[in-house]
């Protein structure tokens, strides 16, 4: 790998740009796409490794190009700098995720508590206006107070976000329905919600609440079968 | 495959670039079978001895590092096929009956 080709692909992560870096085999030469000067070919085999967000080995007439994918990360925006926050957060960054909290209660959202990560002290909806979270982005409520969980789940709804969760009792997540109907929301897009939030692992303990939540945010990122829960009637 | 996933395997590897070693970066670029991480895995290595990330569960880490080695000598990429019909398959195969690609190739 040329010094050139490394300092291009450092310039594409910085500006959170994807990209693909396509080596030929076995030779090793390399260019990143795309690329208008590259084939049609290979332009739309780094379109596709990049829209499946999977690395690939491809054959263009008799040559082989691995098509290394580098999107910019996946995002988690946390509300509710609380206690499963904090085991929340180191989970998600090693799974990948640029993680960024929000808390307007700065005694909650302290660096103290959240040391090496974004965190906003803005009002959940200000904040989300500002994050805009896009289809490769997962958004959590974790502070079940309805005037901040309610206002950042209001703005997910209008996202594409992947993945929206919110943490509380069937019977919380039942009136936090209802209060989102009256918002206007329907049906279906009251059921991106997964809540109550993560995977029924019987959680207790706040790390084990954040595992639950990681292990569904992994399962939906990955196209794994995620059971529908059932709300309860309010 | 993210530039944060897991590990930022090239961005160690530049950086020991940077401060003077002489590195080798080995990157699956294809999997059959059960074979524990993805195309797109990366190992580092420096002619010093340095290692950084992985590509597979363990079982063919030692042979890679020592391609990365004559890459590092040669300046020459290898691309390496191991698995269960590699005829070293019984030395340095991979246990779970998987097979990989991996390209070595000299940072310079």
């Amino acid at each position: 790998m040329t010094p050139d080709i490394l300092a291009a692909l450092e310039q594409a992560r910085l500006a959170k740009r994807p990209v693909v870096l396509a080596t030929r085999l076995p030779d090793g030469h390399q260019r990143l796409l795309p690329d208008p000067g590259a084939p049609d070919g290979l332009n739309a085999a780094a379109a596709q490794a990049l829209r499946e967000d999977e690395s690939v080995t491809v054959r263009l007439g008799t040559t082989d190009w691995f098509l290394h994918a580098y999107n910019p990360p996946l995002r988690l925006i946390v509300v509710g700098a609380v206690h499963i926050a904090q085991a929340l957060v180191p989970f998600a960054t090693q799974c990948g995720f640029a993680v960024t909290v929000v808390d307007p209660r700065r005694s909650f959202a302290s660096d103290e508590r959240f040391p090496n990560v974004t965190v906003s002290t803005a009002w959940p909806d200000e904040a989300m206006d500002e994050l805009k979270p896009d289809s490769r982005t997962a958004v959590v409520t974790l502070t079940h107070d309805p005037k901040l969980d309610d206002p950042a789940l209001d703005r997910a709804l209008k996202s594409p976000a992947f993945y929206i969760g919110s943490l509380g009792s069937r019977r919380t997540h039942a009136a936090r329905l209802k209060r989102l109907r009256d918002l206007g929301h329907d049906e279906a897009a009251l059921a991106r919600i997964q809540g109550p939030v993560g995977l029924n692992i019987e959680a207790v303990t706040a790390p084990e609440i954040a595992l639950s939540i990681i292990a569904e945010l992994v399962a939906v990122r990955r196209g794994a079968p995620v059971p529908q829960k059932q709300p309860q009637a309010a | 495959m993210s530039f944060a996933e897991t590990e930022d395997v090239l961005g160690t590897a530049a950086a020991w670039r940077a401060a003077g070693e002489q590195v080798a970066v080995a990157t699956v670029t294809e999997t059959w079978g059960s074979s524990p991480r993805p195309a797109g895995s990366q190992m580092a290595v420096t002619k010093s001895g340095k290692m950084a990330g992985s590509v597979s569960g363990g079982c063919i880490e030692g042979a890679v590092a020592d391609a990365a080695m004559k890459t590092i000598d040669t300046g020459a990429p290898q691309l390496l096929d191991f698995g269960v019909t590699h005829e070293r398959a019984w030395e340095v195969g991979l246990a779970c009956g998987g097979k990989v690609k991996v390209f070595v190739e000299k940072l310079s």
